[in-house]
């Protein structure tokens, strides 16, 4: 490894950072949501479900362009940082958490909501008669049963956002140590011919990758094993 | 499962039913301009299938990227770099054809925000009563390395560093100063021609190395007519007119 500056590594611990507070973020947010989905009898709730789940399908420069404006002095994010005398929270690292929090919502909110639909209303019924509040019910017979689809969903949503490329560059400004996450350093080594930073990064991203889905399918195989 | 195989046969035939009629377009060049000569390339270009009828299509970039692109055998038969070391070294590369390399444009740095009164001189810079300074990747695009020699000249490069964000190219630079998210930042003064809002100071050049601004024909489109033609026309009167309105001085020597 010799010659290679330590800056190279910077975007990783930076990018870790990053997703493991989305995902945090996102587990804490997501499941009321993912819950009220599945329960839920309102007529509308499909139409939430479809803006939960618009950026699955959204290029990212659309979230990007939005955010660009909406984090800026002319929107609410503005707003925010004035409050302690900034004027825009991008380039900065909570607006990077914001924007993956947007960005990979679906992919927390959707495994999650599935688990609880497919827990059905029996288990709840049963400890309704048994006098069980419905917060007690909650903790203690319809989480535990949703375990999978909250790993499933934390999972997929750390992955994203170690992923996430086109809002990142777009609202980031590229500051070492704040908003330069792997994928954008990558980028930055590829466009000024530094392959072999280049090759380390993006052969790690592989290697995680793969890993990532062979334990996610390992998992899956495991619980269906169990409930089986 | 068929129908899934209809519907991809479908899109299939829709995909080349589009294809075929660009084929027809013979006279035509694929162009890659670095990001600061967006408005004016565009111009040139508008003037060019006027004049002569042959379409240059153009993809804007930084100069940095469009060279990793070129060696990786991207179908661009001309490049506008924003410098005169990457068409170099296009040529070096046997990327290039040696002698059509001239000087396009000498581009000019300018501090530009959009409050009336934020940029005085370099003055505004000295006394940083701003959060951000919004400047290009300085490694990729040489307006953003004219941004740093400009800092480093003025003896401020290490006081502002922290507030320093980089867009990924001068036009997302401009960007991030259009949209207030930095209150002000190097932009090509091209770019601020048509603006007459905000407040600019006008970089002097002795604070930054001459920014020749290369054109190559590269070795890709040395048997296309479109593509020798618009050199040609680059270099000519009306294209210089252009060049110069947008802020640029033009090489006399070329």
């Amino acid at each position: 490894m010799g010659g290679l500056s330590g800056e190279i590594w910077r975007p990783v611990s930076l990018t870790l950072e990053l997703a493991a507070l989305t995902t945090a973020l996102l587990l804490v947010l997501g499941t009321p949501i993912a819950w009220w989905l599945a329960r839920s009898k309102a007529w509308w709730k499909e139409g939430v479900a479809t803006i939960v789940a618009l950026p699955l399908v959204l290029p990212p420069t659309v979230l990007g362009f939005y955010l660009l404006v909406a984090l800026g002095p002319m929107g609410p994010g503005g707003l925010v940082a004035s409050l302690w005398g900034a004027r825009t929270l991008a380039f900065t690292f909570p607006g990077l958490v914001i924007g993956s929090v947007l960005y990979s919502t679906p992919f927390v909110v959707q495994p999650i909501r599935n688990a609880f639909e497919a827990m059905g209303d029996r288990p709840l019924e049963v400890a309704a008669t048994l006098r069980a509040s419905p917060s007690r019910a909650f903790w203690t017979i319809a989480l535990p049963l949703a375990m999978p689809g909250f790993l499933t969903g934390a999972v997929l949503g750390f992955a994203h956002t170690v992923g996430e490329f086109g809002v990142v560059l777009m609202i980031g400004g590229s500051i070492p140590g704040k908003t330069k996450v792997l994928s954008v350093a990558i980028f930055d080594y590829v466009e000024t011919s530094q392959w072999r930073e280049a090759n380390i990064l993006a052969a790690g991203m592989v290697l995680f990758a793969f890993v990532v889905i062979l334990s996610m399918t390992l998992v899956e195989r495991r619980f269906a094993r169990e409930a089986s | 499962m068929k129908r899934l195989g209809w519907i991809v046969a479908g899109l299939g035939l829709a995909a080349s039913c589009l294809w075929s009629p660009g084929a027809a377009f013979a006279a035509s060049t694929n162009v890659a301009v670095a990001a600061n000569f967006t408005e004016p390339a565009k111009e040139i270009a508008a003037a060019f299938k006027a004049k002569t009828g042959d379409e240059a299509v153009l993809s804007f970039g930084a100069s940095g990227q469009f060279y990793t692109q070129i060696k990786q055998d991207a179908p661009f038969e001309i490049l506008l770099s924003a410098d005169d070391a990457r068409p170099k070294k296009l040529v070096e590369d046997g990327l290039g054809v040696a002698d059509s390399r001239f000087t396009y444009a000498v581009g000019k740095l300018a501090l530009w925000s959009k409050s009336a009164d934020l940029v005085k001189g370099e003055e505004t810079l000295a006394t940083a009563s701003f959060a951000k300074l919004a400047i290009a990747n300085p490694a990729a695009a040489p307006y953003g390395a004219a941004a740093i020699e400009t800092l480093k000249a003025l003896k401020l490069y290490d006081p502002l560093q922290s507030k320093i964000v980089q867009g990924e190219n001068i036009s997302q630079t401009f960007q991030f100063v259009d949209t207030g998210n930095a209150e002000l930042g190097f932009v090509a003064l091209s770019q601020i021609a048509k603006v007459s809002s905000g407040s600019r100071w006008l970089v002097p050049q002795n604070l930054y190395s001459p920014m020749l601004q290369d054109a190559v024909l590269l070795k890709k489109g040395a048997g296309n007519e479109a593509a020798t033609a618009f050199i040609a026309f680059l270099r000519g009167p009306d294209a210089r007119a252009i060049i110069e309105k947008y802020g640029y001085a033009v090489d006399g020597k070329s």
